[in-house]
Order: structure tokens, then C-alpha cells, then sequence
């Protein structure tokens, strides 16, 4: 068995099931296991925390990270976003929401070809700004949107 | 085996556009059933898209996405016919994987 392999086949726990997709040829290697889930940056309670866990060291405020979001959620269990960035070579898109109980919500990795655009869904505990933070290379930017909750979504 | 996902994608331009509606409850680990005790976080972590074998998309993702995710996105280079392979994996194991077929027009 080739080590790269039999080294997946170890990792087990949630990644289990994606290794035997990486055996039986569903996936590529190198592409199931291109982003790891960091669980430092999931677990981090704060902006400036998710951004160290990503491995970055500071990130610029910018124009051209586009929000399509409701000034108002009504339900907070299911607040729509989308985001377009405008930066050249975008290879990340992050969405992090200051005020739930674990700030990073989402993290898209962009190859090439693929439009620097993600639409979702999230949820909101309590009226929050949002931030979309952006890798474009190498170098981190971000743009934030408050959007009010009258309901909170997070189930706590 | 967990219900499978509603995946449509069709030409926009040269570009093809993808929405996906994924089953999955996305419980965060903090709401409580209603004998008190604290229903077990149960998410997805880790989404895959792929056509023609290379990834388009990747993304992991933690507790906060709603409920029954949905995941809209671009990309260039398919054509009506071609397929979009979409996987996920959750945070106990469980996976699902879907395909669609590119659908013409735009």
C-alpha cells in the first residue's frame, strides 16, 4: 500500500469516511486532504483569534468584499449570505460572526477557475457583525456587515 | 444512511452555477432535549466539490450553518452533461455523496 495511502487510511475519526472515499477513487489524496479542519480555528472565540488560527497575522480592511445579507434576520436560525470578493487571486473565503459562541462559522477554499463567490446559510445567536475574511495572495482583508437578529438562532 | 443532497447546476454564461440543498439537522452541541440533557453536537466539517476530478470547491465548515445547508457557488470550465460530484463528512464520520449533470441553457 503506498504510505500516502495507509497514512489516510490511520487518520480514522471524522476523517475516516473520507479516507475510504480517497480508497475506493472518489477523491483524489491530495484533494480530500488540501484542508484539514482546524479545529483551533473552529474553537477560537473571537475574530483575532480565528485569524491567528488561520494562520494570519493581521488582515486589511477592503472595498472590494461584497456583502449580499439582510440588514435584519428575522429568524437567526437562518440567515442567508453571500459573498463576492473583487480582490485579485482570492483564494479563501471565511465567514466569522463576532458575537456567536464560536466566531468562525465557515472557511471555502477557491481554486482557480472557480468564481471568488459563496452563498449560505448561517446562524446568528444575537445581533452581530459579520466579516468576511478574505486570502488573496498570501495576505489577509476582510470587510464586516452588522446584521441585527431579532431572534437568535444558535439553539442555546 | 443520511438523505441525499438536491444539487442543481446549469449554465450561467461560461460558467457553471451550483446551488445544493444538503439534509443534515447541524446540531451546534448546545441545545438541550427536553429532559435537560445537552443534544450531542452532530455537523458537517468537511464539503468537497468536484468535476471532471478536480476540485472546484472545498470548504469545512463549523456548527453555525443552518440547518438542512445550502451552499451556492461558480465555477468555469463544465459543460451541460458533465458532472458535479459533491461530498460531505461529518463530524461523527457519517458521509454522503452526490452527483448532478450539468444542465444546458443560460
Amino acid at each position: 500500500m503506498n504510505p500516502t495511502r495507509r497514512k489516510f487510511l490511520r487518520t480514522g475519526g471524522s476523517l475516516g469516511a473520507l479516507a475510504l472515499a480517497v480508497a475506493g477513487g472518489l477523491v483524489r489524496p491530495e484533494d480530500a486532504f488540501a484542508q484539514q479542519w482546524n479545529k483551533a480555528a473552529f474553537d477560537a472565540k473571537s475574530v483575532a483569534d480565528v485569524l491567528k488560527a488561520l494562520g494570519g497575522s493581521g488582515s486589511t480592511e477592503s472595498k472590494d468584499i461584497v456583502f449580499d445579507a439582510p440588514d435584519i434576520a428575522e429568524n437567526g436560525a437562518v440567515v442567508p449570505i453571500s459573498i463576492e470578493s473583487k480582490i485579485p487571486g482570492t483564494r479563501s473565503i471565511a465567514i466569522l460572526i463576532e458575537k456567536n459562541p464560536f466566531t468562525l462559522s465557515a472557511d471555502f477554499q477557491i481554486p482557480a477557475g472557480t468564481d471568488p463567490f459563496v452563498g449560505t446559510r448561517v446562524k446568528m445567536a444575537e445581533t452581530s457583525k459579520v466579516y468576511a475574511v478574505v486570502n488573496a495572495g498570501g495576505k489577509y482583508f476582510h470587510a464586516a456587515k452588522e446584521i441585527k437578529v431579532t431572534i437568535g438562532g444558535c439553539g442555546g | 444512511m443520511p438523505d441525499p443532497m438536491r444539487i442543481r447546476a446549469s449554465m450561467a454564461g461560461d460558467k457553471v452555477e451550483v446551488k445544493v440543498l444538503m439534509a443534515h439537522d447541524e446540531e451546534t452541541g448546545q441545545r438541550k432535549d427536553p429532559t435537560g440533557k445537552p443534544v450531542p453536537a452532530h455537523f458537517i466539517q468537511n464539503v468537497t466539490v468536484t468535476h471532471a476530478g478536480k476540485t472546484v470547491l472545498s470548504a469545512q465548515w463549523g456548527t453555525s450553518i443552518s440547518r438542512n445547508p445550502f451552499l451556492h457557488f461558480r465555477f468555469k470550465g463544465g459543460k451541460p452533461g458533465e458532472k458535479v460530484v459533491i461530498t460531505w463528512v461529518d463530524n461523527k464520520g457519517e458521509t454522503r455523496t452526490d452527483e448532478a449533470t450539468i444542465a444546458g441553457g443560460g
